[in-house]
């Protein structure tokens, strides 16, 4: 899977979290927390929500990388490679 | 086996079961009545439709607001706004005798009415706002420290203090007497920063979303499914037994039974001092009265009014069987609907003793009923215009009613007085949400329950 695939269901997961929230104008720098005012429950979704989809485990410590989608994507694009987007 | 298995389809049971069926496990909602709600339901009688519980939603804010309960709790079970068809009230009113305070959605009528009616408390009351803004409820040790400490130490007029407790407390305070102060501040902003709505066909339109929701994921719910007890080796629950006898095993527990109720099924109370807590003691009697027109055409254009007949509230279980002192008055249709009900609806709420409703015979409790009756309207005309000649069927519930669908000891709406916020219990695969969680109102009951979820049942696997 490619980062611009990663990207496009990172959107996604968060179009479900938020579905009222406009997701056009994010900025990829900027923390989603700014942005979106998602709370710490809602970040475990993005969590749950990779298991979900892709079998993916974050352990906690990682939590603090998926703050940005710049840095999400980062930190996810070695674990996604080899995966197929759904 | 299931993954969880969760007691009681009230609420707090089902946002729970979204959220765990949402992440695949295997989920099963077990509920002793014959249908879901708790102490949310509703129910037909005579060919109409009636709510229990539901006054009206609180936690109420706007489309697009992202903050607050509301917002949060839309985003966890992946429902839209629109979804739950909710309709601000019109306007709700506190009437005591010597001043009368109306509220709307939002602070801002309330500020004015202060401003009003309490110029001299006019910057207290703006500084009492700004502490409970900045509470944080997750503060350790805040939590139980006494609200009415907290109120004097702004409000001067005592009169504006009563006034602004006899809200909170009717619509979510199991302790007698004080209020937690924490408690005091999710009521707060429930009731007064945010706000009442409700949807046009009552509460059934919000809880059967939820089942729909909750069969579409997968989830299995079992009506007619009573937990009779739950058998216990070591520390963990292993099994639960039915009411028929029928046994479930499940790896972990969720309860929405109560604290004590569930200590109880486990066998808890004996082995240890923090499993018997004590009982709530608050309970309420409604009377509800059909209309042969809409209220607004006899003057009454209030959604809620809370009131009280003296310059002191008292909200304490009561001496009499019935407290005719003070009381809550709803009316379902004083909603911004587009069209209105088809009739009128007068709910009156008074707090009740449950002893005296208890040890009443069955023609006993009839006739109680019905004096009863007469008696909690003839006190709410006090405050309302006189719609006795205008009633075309009644019906009535006591806290008897309120132990027999909710299972809860004494018929406590509010369960126990203490809570028990973090959701744990002595057993380790057994957890509690709903009322004695802590979080109280339609709202709160679906916040704890995917509170508690979120934080014991989704993150170990």
């Amino acid at each position: 899977m490619t980062s611009v695939e990663i990207r496009e269901i990172i959107l996604d997961i968060l179009e479900g979290i938020a579905p009222d929230d406009d997701l056009s104008n994010l900025n990829d720098e900027q923390p989603f927390r700014e942005q979106l005012e998602l709370d710490s429950m809602d970040f475990l979704d993005i969590v749950m929500e990779l298991r979900k989809r892709y079998r993916i485990q974050i352990p906690e410590e990682d939590y603090p990388q998926l703050a940005s989608m710049q840095s999400t994507v980062e930190y996810l694009e070695p674990r996604m490679k080899d995966l197929q987007k759904v | 086996m299931y993954d969880t298995a969760i007691i009681g389809a009230g609420m707090s049971g089902l946002a729970a079961g979204i959220r765990l069926a949402y992440y695949d496990r295997r989920v099963c909602i077990l509920e002793r009545h014959t249908t879901i709600g708790g102490l949310n339901s509703f129910y037909r009688l005579a060919g109409r439709n009636y709510d229990v519980g539901l006054h009206a939603v609180t936690n109420f804010t706007p489309k697009g607001t992202k903050k607050g309960p509301l917002a949060r709790l839309l985003r966890q079970l992946r429902i839209g706004w629109d979804e739950f068809s909710l309709t601000p009230q019109v306007g709700s009113r506190i009437a005591f005798p010597d001043a009368t305070l109306n509220f709307g959605n939002g602070l801002d009528l309330l500020l004015a009415e202060v401003d009003a009616k309490f110029p001299t408390e006019r910057d207290n009351f703006r500084r009492m706002l700004a502490d409970i803004a900045d509470y944080d409820a997750v503060q350790p040790g805040m939590m139980e420290r006494s609200a009415r400490e907290f109120v004097a130490s702004h409000l001067r007029d005592p009169l504006l203090a009563e006034m602004i407790f006899c809200p909170l407390m009717y619509y979510g305070n199991a302790r007698e007497h004080d209020m937690d102060f924490g408690q005091f501040c999710i009521m707060f902003r429930s009731i007064f920063c945010e706000g009442f709505a409700r949807p046009w066909a009552g509460v059934r339109i919000i809880l059967k979303k939820l089942v729909r929701r909750f069969r579409e994921l997968g989830g299995e719910l079992r009506l007619r499914a009573g937990v009779q007890r739950m058998d216990v080796a070591r520390d963990s629950v292993t099994r639960l037994v039915l009411d028929d006898g029928e046994e479930i095993e499940a790896k972990q527990v969720l309860s929405s039974a109560g604290w004590r109720e569930t200590m109880h099924l486990c066998g808890q109370t004996r082995n240890s001092q923090e499993a018997a807590r004590e009982s709530g003691q608050l309970s309420f009697v409604e009377c509800i009265s059909v209309l042969d027109r809409q209220p607004r055409e006899l003057g009454h254009d209030r959604t809620i009014v809370f009131f009280n007949d003296s310059p002191t509230f008292h909200w304490r279980k009561p001496e009499s069987i019935v407290d005719l002192r003070s009381g809550v008055i709803c009316s379902p249709n004083n909603f911004q609907y587009e069209t209105p009900l088809d009739e009128g609806i007068l709910r009156v709420t008074n707090l009740a003793n449950y002893d005296s409703w208890r040890s009443l015979q069955e023609s006993e409790y009839r006739l109680a009923k019905l004096s009863w009756y007469d008696r909690v309207v003839e006190s709410a005309v006090r405050f309302v215009p006189d719609y006795r000649s205008h009633v075309v069927a009644t019906d009535m519930f006591t806290p008897t009613t309120v132990e027999r669908f909710t299972g809860h000891e004494n018929g406590a709406v509010y369960g126990a007085p203490r809570k028990r916020f973090d959701g744990t219990t002595p057993l380790k695969n057994l957890f509690i949400c709903g009322t004695d969680q802590g979080f109280v109102g339609i709202i709160g009951a679906m916040v704890s329950g995917i509170t508690i979820a979120n934080q014991h049942l989704l993150q170990n696997h």
